[in-house]
């Protein structure tokens, strides 16, 4: 698979912003570390991206970027055509939807109800619009039953279902999801798979589950040593054998694509 | 405990105590303890009075006395300077069963002991009727500095989180046969202790990077809207009023 130009507006692309325009993104730790060396990606509203690449590769990097945690050394972000700056970084985070990979650091909050509520609220909603977009949340992750109970006692699958939707409560432009698939059994594996193909809205998921990438998107973005290296359907890419070995990707024993 | 619900202090009971606003229970529990404070200590009677105002609000919560006197064992390691005034305070002394007791001392010692129980008895009582979610919202539209319900609302949350980490830990430890027994075994578990202060630290720093992907500005927002009537401020005071007269009483006849 070989880069075309990878910020090209695909045809039929109308006035609507791209969700999601990187161009050109540098970025290194304050110990010198070059994580990023310049990545472009562009998504455009609707799209299921997966973002594939092995550890170190600069993956985690490049999500804390999209919502203004880091800030780029050179380079852009745009989220729906509005450029990730400090004056802008509040309703950035409401645009980009971050699950974070484990449960326990993103529910906080004593309760589901509350942890669900606590990013609109920031937000600026209130009152019965508050009640009404928790509960709509809630409802589109199957998780209503458990509003009042501690986060603490639910299962892995049902903890990350509901860390799913303290993230759709805030009406994100994109949902960015970090190893959705790790520590679920496979049930809740194929339900959250479910849940997020129900959903209809534009993702950006990072993950080793090769298999997991195939399922849930059609497009996937191979990023290694801080450059994207590989983007497009994501059977194509992972029926590229000498393309996954160079970059320290594989499908699981007894897997095979053609 | 992360419910709200299933902490030792608490009872999970329907009744007019439970159903007041935290803040009100708060702000009276806090007044009442300032009645007793300022009670003179000869007014022996006046402290009966108190002792009865708290029994008709466990009546009215619902609260058994015994399940109350039970957790106010808790006073004990407190109490122990008491049992030495009367033994160690100045003359004059009175004899008592072979014992040379100084009278100041004693006055002292119970002086302690009974403003110390009817404080203890005060917060077990709105620990009873208000489980911990409620007190730190309480405390939040009391304004309370907002670090500290933000701080105390993340420890309501992690600390079984972290005790399970300590737990799997321990069980790592022995899985490979470590079985301390004695003080210079425990060498170990000191450095696990270090490994979780590590590892919580760490929770901290992704837990606030979620936080400000959320929109976290620096306070909590307030999510219940149940405002407090005068009929509540009225329900929660009257026991204060109550207390605050036994307390003039008590400087009347002392």
């Amino acid at each position: 698979m070989t880069l075309a130009d990878p910020l090209r507006a695909p045809d039929g692309a109308g006035a609507t912003p791209p969700s999601l325009l990187v161009r050109d993104l540098l970025f290194a730790y304050p110990d010198g570390h070059q994580a990023l060396h310049g990545v472009d990606l562009r998504i455009e509203p609707g799209e299921r991206v997966a973002l594939l690449g092995p550890n170190g590769a600069g993956k985690t990097t490049l999500v804390l970027h999209l919502n203004g945690i880091l800030a780029p050394g050179e380079g852009t972000v745009e989220v729906g055509g509005l450029p990730v700056t400090r004056q802008h970084v509040q309703e950035i985070r409401r645009r980009v939807g971050i699950v974070f990979q484990d449960p326990d650091d993103q529910l906080f909050m004593p309760t589901v109800r509350e942890d669900v509520a606590f990013g609109p609220a920031n937000f600026g909603l209130a009152g019965a619009a508050l009640a009404e977009r928790v509960d709509q949340a809630l409802a589109a992750v199957g998780m209503q039953e458990q509003a009042d109970r501690s986060p603490l006692h639910l299962s892995g699958g049902q903890r990350r279902r509901v860390a799913l939707a303290t993230v759709l409560a805030c009406d994100p432009e994109i949902l960015v999801l970090d190893e959705p698939s790790s520590n679920l059994d496979p049930v809740a594996r194929r339900e959250l798979a479910e849940v997020l193909l129900g959903l209809g809205r534009t993702m950006l998921m990072v993950t080793h589950d090769l298999p997991y990438a195939l399922q849930l998107c059609p497009r996937s973005v191979v990023l290694d040593d801080g450059v994207v290296v590989a983007d497009g359907p994501t059977r194509e890419l992972l029926a590229d054998r000498a393309l996954l070995e160079r970059h320290r990707l594989e499908l699981p024993f007894g897997f095979s694509l053609s | 405990m992360g419910a709200g619900h299933a902490h030792p202090l608490h009872l999970h009971r329907d009744s007019p105590v439970h159903r007041l606003p935290p803040q009100v229970k708060i702000v009276a529990a806090f007044l009442g303890v300032v009645c007793v404070v300022a009670t003179p200590r000869e007014a022996f009677a006046v402290f009966a009075g108190y002792l009865v105002l708290l029994l008709g609000v466990w009546v009215a919560a619902r609260i058994p006395v015994g399940w109350i006197l039970r957790r106010s064992v808790i006073e004990l390691p407190f109490v122990v300077l008491a049992v030495l005034l009367p033994l160690t305070g100045p003359d004059p002394r009175i004899e008592w069963l072979g014992l040379s007791l100084s009278e100041p001392g004693l006055l002292g010692a119970w002086n302690i002991l009974v403003k110390g129980t009817l404080g203890v008895l005060t917060s077990l009582t709105l620990a009873a009727t208000t489980p911990m979610r409620d007190l730190l919202v309480g405390l939040q539209r009391l304004h309370a500095p907002a670090l500290v319900t933000t701080i105390a609302t993340l420890m309501l949350r992690y600390v079984d989180v972290i005790a399970g980490e300590a737990r799997r830990m321990r069980l790592a430890r022995i899985a490979r046969g470590h079985d301390p027994r004695f003080l210079w075994q425990a060498g170990a578990t000191a450095r696990g202790i270090g490994a979780l202060f590590v590892r919580s630290y760490e929770r901290g720093e992704r837990v606030h990077l979620a936080m400000l992907s959320r929109g976290w500005t620096g306070a909590m927002p307030v999510l219940t809207e149940n405002r407090t009537t005068r009929r509540d401020w009225a329900a929660g005071l009257a026991p204060v009023a109550v207390a605050a007269a036994l307390a003039a009483t008590g400087w009347m006849i002392a």
